[in-house]
């Protein structure tokens, strides 16, 4: 194993940091240069970005130091630097996807989320690495190149978001946002030891994320602490008229409800998710999870939902079909990446061909056939229907059960390169945590301990649709039972 | 509707029947686009009227264009179709002026089903679907013949991307180009009296497609059809479905078979020519909007949009024709004018309805005829019926009574119409007779087109002698009673 590269966060906690800056203890300018410190020295072996926004975080951090000197107040996230994952759009500043075929753009409007960020005075350090297009478990499918493990930079750090995942595990940013289309945030969270959510779908706006498949992508955030990722649960949920798909109610606070503890919550461990494909040591750690919400006060029961196992094909059709046509629309004509060619027709053939790398074209060519006439009803439309029973079975769980529990990822980090050369053992990756999306539900990976090989184990908490509060309060038990990361890598 | 045309064929003697369905999308008369807030105005810089979401960009996501539904559930309810639940799908093909390369239309869920529309003359053609979607840019191509394939480049213009549209699928119940002329006048008539779209076909707001099949008389399955587009005024419909169908008689009585195929009509050259071949059909792999959610519209909310609804054309007609006693046909324009109502209650203050639908059809055919005083126009038919005003001096005054609102009486006494009396006139038909002796001579001698042409000359010189205040046919009568008597 390599030295590791993981640090804790150098200013604190996220809630530490807004809280003292805006008590006027520490100065945004101060917390910001000493995570640009921590960038400056491990960044080139991490990376986790595909752009430092040093100079504008400055200016944003200064700016709100005259803010506060004025005696106003920022808002809950004061001078917290922030990771944004490159595919939400930021104003004027190049926004990727880790994709080529991107190249130049620079987006006219910031995304939802980061607005609401910014309103709430978070200052965007970067601008955060991922498989192209969010497509992949290893980061490892970007343009820019890989992100490395921070705990073990031989490792992968996960993917999608695993630029977002690196950067909390790494020190630049107690917090950062992904977006988690079939485990995208929370599994590169349990990879690098981190706290990674995905919300209920239509809780986070999506207005602004670059879509890779529309009816399963969701926003949320890595931190260091279920705390911190409550808080900036706080700022960026709500109903958004900007996305059709957003949820028209009002969000309570997630924070206010965190210590509440597990008493007499009704907890099942999967028992599809805990069996074949699961590695021993890995399921021992959600069992000890178990254990320790059982000893605060939950009832821990086994839950069966036969057709979770069967959310990995049904996704793997439902997600390449809604891309192939997201994905479209990247032709050269209007923005990004243009090959020219004789007629428009070869133009846009070029311009894919060259703009798209292989993981996205395999997707894209996947999708248009689950779609195209004729096969529709075998791939497609078939996919829909276990998609309707993946749904039945968690809501027939959630009539026993408050939440469920299972593994993350079948495995702690794998090797970079382990698993380029075969996308099926790299899909089978998700089998925990695609479920999650097709049913809308949200969940949140824990860290837990470690695997036998010293690396991070992730334990994953589902609720159902709008069940956050109830979540996060056994993720914050969860977490103080955790075994302590100087133990872990003693 | 009217006669089905038939063709018949001069070398075999079998006689073909046209069949004819027609597509129609309608852009509808919203503030803003179809799925964002971009402006939906026609015309503009190129690019001007547009927006993240106009132009696809990635992350920008559609949201639902309230008036753009309500307009919609308009069109349905005024065509007499079930409003229903119904869902976005996605078209996917790609194109350049289409910015995200898939259109957001409406597909095995519309919002619209199985209604009908009533001709002018009452009979139905049945509308099988109406559903919302957006428009697409233009695309212009510079150099080669001005289409994409030759072209040096292309120029897109993104300002009519996104507009809303209705399309209107009628069934294949038309039978001739009349009825087609009949149908899209009509329809555009429904659209425009119900604020849902200016129907501007020059200006592309309103577009038709017209599927035309051909088959034997008495044969009940449907022949080959070819879709026609490029149809820019309801004269080039006519003339293209025209063209269309004898072109596939003589296709098929030539032994070959018509192919399915979408044909452009050339203006110009008066004929239809095929589109660029496809291989295969296109497959559009529909599914599913996920970007947007379903669209329920509420019983409450359609109840009180139906209730919103004006009287339309049909019932219009129906009106009037019955308060005048003539066919729905022949009220027709008088509707299509909007001088409907001023024409009814006109009629329902006693004035005779021949006279009234005459005004109506010849002499008010202009700006503010609709703001006319029934009262008035009654006072004004009552002054022509009773001989007081002679036909041209209704039309003159009737003229005023728009611009001035002033009483026809008044107007008449301005002029000097007084009613002439018989022996004011006869005096004046002699005095001409005596000063035109040797056109009189000829008048009494002539032949009946001789004498035609001098009724003439001697009506217009009588006028002149009268100001205008005689009645022409009384002048007629006159001038053969004197040469009766000669």
């Amino acid at each position: 194993m390599s030295a590791s590269l993981a640090a804790a966060p150098p200013q604190g906690t996220a809630a530490e940091i807004a809280r003292s800056v805006r008590a006027g203890e520490r100065s945004a300018r101060e917390v910001l240069d000493a995570h640009l410190a921590g960038v400056e020295a491990t960044e080139g072996e991490v990376h986790a970005f595909n752009l430092v926004l040093a100079d504008e975080a400055r200016a944003a951090a200064d700016a709100l130091d005259v803010r506060i000197a004025a005696g106003e107040d920022p808002g809950p996230l004061a001078g917290v630097p922030v990771a944004l994952k490159d595919n939400l759009c930021t104003r004027g500043i190049p926004t990727t996807c880790s994709s080529k075929i991107l190249a130049g753009w620079r987006p006219p409007y910031d995304a939802t989320v980061v607005q609401l960020l910014a309103g709430a005075g978070a200052v965007t350090i970067g601008k955060t690495n991922l498989d192209e297009f969010a497509m992949g478990s290893s980061t490892e499918n970007s343009a820019f190149g890989p992100t490395r493990n921070p705990h073990d930079p031989t490792r992968v750090p996960g993917g999608s978001s695993g630029g977002s995942a690196a950067a909390v595990a790494a020190g630049f940013a107690p917090i950062s946002l992904g977006s988690d289309t079939g485990g995208s945030i929370r599994q590169p969270a349990a990879l690098c030891g981190v706290v990674g959510l995905k919300p209920t779908y239509g809780l986070v706006s999506r207005y602004g994320l670059i879509a890779f498949a529309s009816s399963l992508d969701q926003i949320g955030p890595f931190a260091t602490t279920v705390a911190d990722a409550a808080l900036v649960l706080d700022v960026i949920a709500g109903h958004d008229p900007h996305d059709s798909t957003s949820i028209p109610e009002p969000v309570p606070s997630y924070s206010a409800t965190l210590d509440r503890g597990v008493e007499g919550l009704r907890i099942g461990l999967i028992t599809e998710l805990m069996g074949e494909g699961i590695a021993p040591d890995v399921a021992a750690r959600v069992r000890e999870a178990a254990a320790a919400l059982e000893a605060a006060g939950a009832t821990v029961g086994e839950a069966s939902v036969p057709a979770a196992r069967l959310g990995l094909s049904a996704y793997y059709l439902i997600a390449p079909a809604e891309a192939s046509s997201n994905l479209a629309r990247y032709d050269g004509v209007r923005y990004g990446l243009r090959v020219d060619a004789p007629t428009t027709g070869e133009m846009m053939t070029a311009t894919r061909t060259a703009g798209f790398g292989a993981e996205v074209k395999r997707r894209i060519m996947l999708g248009t056939y689950a779609l195209s006439a004729g096969y529709y009803d075998a791939y497609y439309g078939k996919a829909l229907k276990v998609r309707t029973l993946i749904i039945r079975d968690f809501a027939a769980a959630y009539e026993h059960f408050d939440l469920l529990l299972s593994p993350t990822s079948p495995t702690t980090a794998f090797a970079l390169g382990d698993k380029t050369a075969d996308p099926l053992s790299m899909y089978l990756n998700d089998v925990c945590t695609i479920p999650t999306n097709l049913s809308g539900d949200a969940a949140i990976s824990v860290p837990f301990g470690t695997g036998d090989d010293g690396l991070p184990v992730g334990v994953q908490l589902l609720a159902p649709a709008l069940g956050e509060v109830a979540m996060l309060r056994a993720a914050a038990v969860v977490e103080a039972a955790a075994p302590r990361n100087a133990e872990v890598r003693a | 509707m009217s006669p089905p045309l038939v063709i018949t064929s001069p070398t075999t003697g079998t006689d073909w029947e046209l069949v004819i369905g027609l597509e129609v999308h309608a852009e509808l008369a919203t503030v803003t686009k179809m799925f964002s807030g971009a402006p939906n105005v026609f015309g503009g810089e190129p690019n001007t009227n547009i927006d993240p979401v106009t132009l696809g960009l990635p992350g920008s996501l559609p949201v639902v264009n309230r008036r753009a539904v309500e307009l919609g559930i308009r069109v349905g309810l005024a065509l007499h179709c079930s409003v229903r639940r119904s869902t976005f799908a996605r078209k996917n093909y790609f194109y350049p002026d289409m910015p995200k390369d898939y259109q957001i239309s409406q597909f095995d869920e519309p919002l619209n089903v199985d209604g009908w529309l009533e001709l002018p003359d009452g009979t139905r053609a049945g509308i099988e679907r109406a559903h919302l979607e957006e428009d697409t840019g233009k695309s212009s191509h510079q150099g080669g013949d001005g289409r994409i394939h030759g072209a040096e480049s292309s120029l897109v213009d993104y300002n009519r991307a996104g507009v809303p549209l209705i399309e209107i699928v009628g069934r294949p119940d038309l039978h001739s180009p009349e009825d087609a002329r009949a149908y899209v006048s009509e329809l555009r008539s429904i659209l425009v009296a119900i604020g849902a779209s200016d129907g501007k076909m020059e200006e592309g707001s309103m577009r038709v497609d017209a599927n035309v099949s051909v088959r034997p008389v008495g044969d009940g399955e449907l022949g080959t059809r070819c879709e026609v587009k490029n149809v820019n005024s309801l004269r080039s419909l006519v003339r293209a479905i025209d063209y269309e169908a004898r072109r596939q008689v003589d296709v098929i009585e030539a032994g070959d078979r018509v192919h399915q195929e979408t044909r452009h009509w050339d203006e110009e050259a008066g004929r239809t020519r095929a589109g660029r071949s496809k291989e295969g059909a296109e497959d559009y792999r529909y599914f599913l909007e996920p970007d947007l959610v379903v669209l329920d519209p509420s019983p409450e909310w359609v109840a009180e949009i139906a209730a919103d609804l004006p009287v339309l054309p049909a019932a219009r007609r129906a009106r009037l024709a019955a308060a005048a006693g003539v066919t729905p046909g022949e009220v027709a324009l008088a509707v299509e004018r909007k001088l409907d109502d001023l024409a009814l209650a006109t009629i329902e203050l006693g004035a005779e309805p021949a006279r009234v639908l005459n005004h109506v059809e010849h002499n008010l055919a202009v700006d503010g005829a609709a703001g006319l005083d029934p009262a008035q126009f009654a006072a004004l038919v009552g002054l022509e019926l009773d001989g007081s005003l002679t036909a041209t001096q209704a039309k003159q005054v009737l003229a005023e009574m728009v611009t001035s609102g002033s009483s026809p009486a008044a107007i008449a006494r301005a002029h000097g119409f007084e009613a002439m009396d018989t022996s004011a006139l006869e005096g004046i038909v002699d005095a001409v007779i005596a000063g035109n002796e040797a056109d009189w001579a000829e008048f009494v001698a002539g032949d009946d087109k001789k004498r035609g042409k001098l009724t003439g000359f001697f009506v217009g010189q009588v006028m002149k002698e009268s100001k205008g205040q005689a009645d022409g046919k009384a002048v007629t009568a006159l001038l053969n009673q004197r040469r009766d008597g000669a």
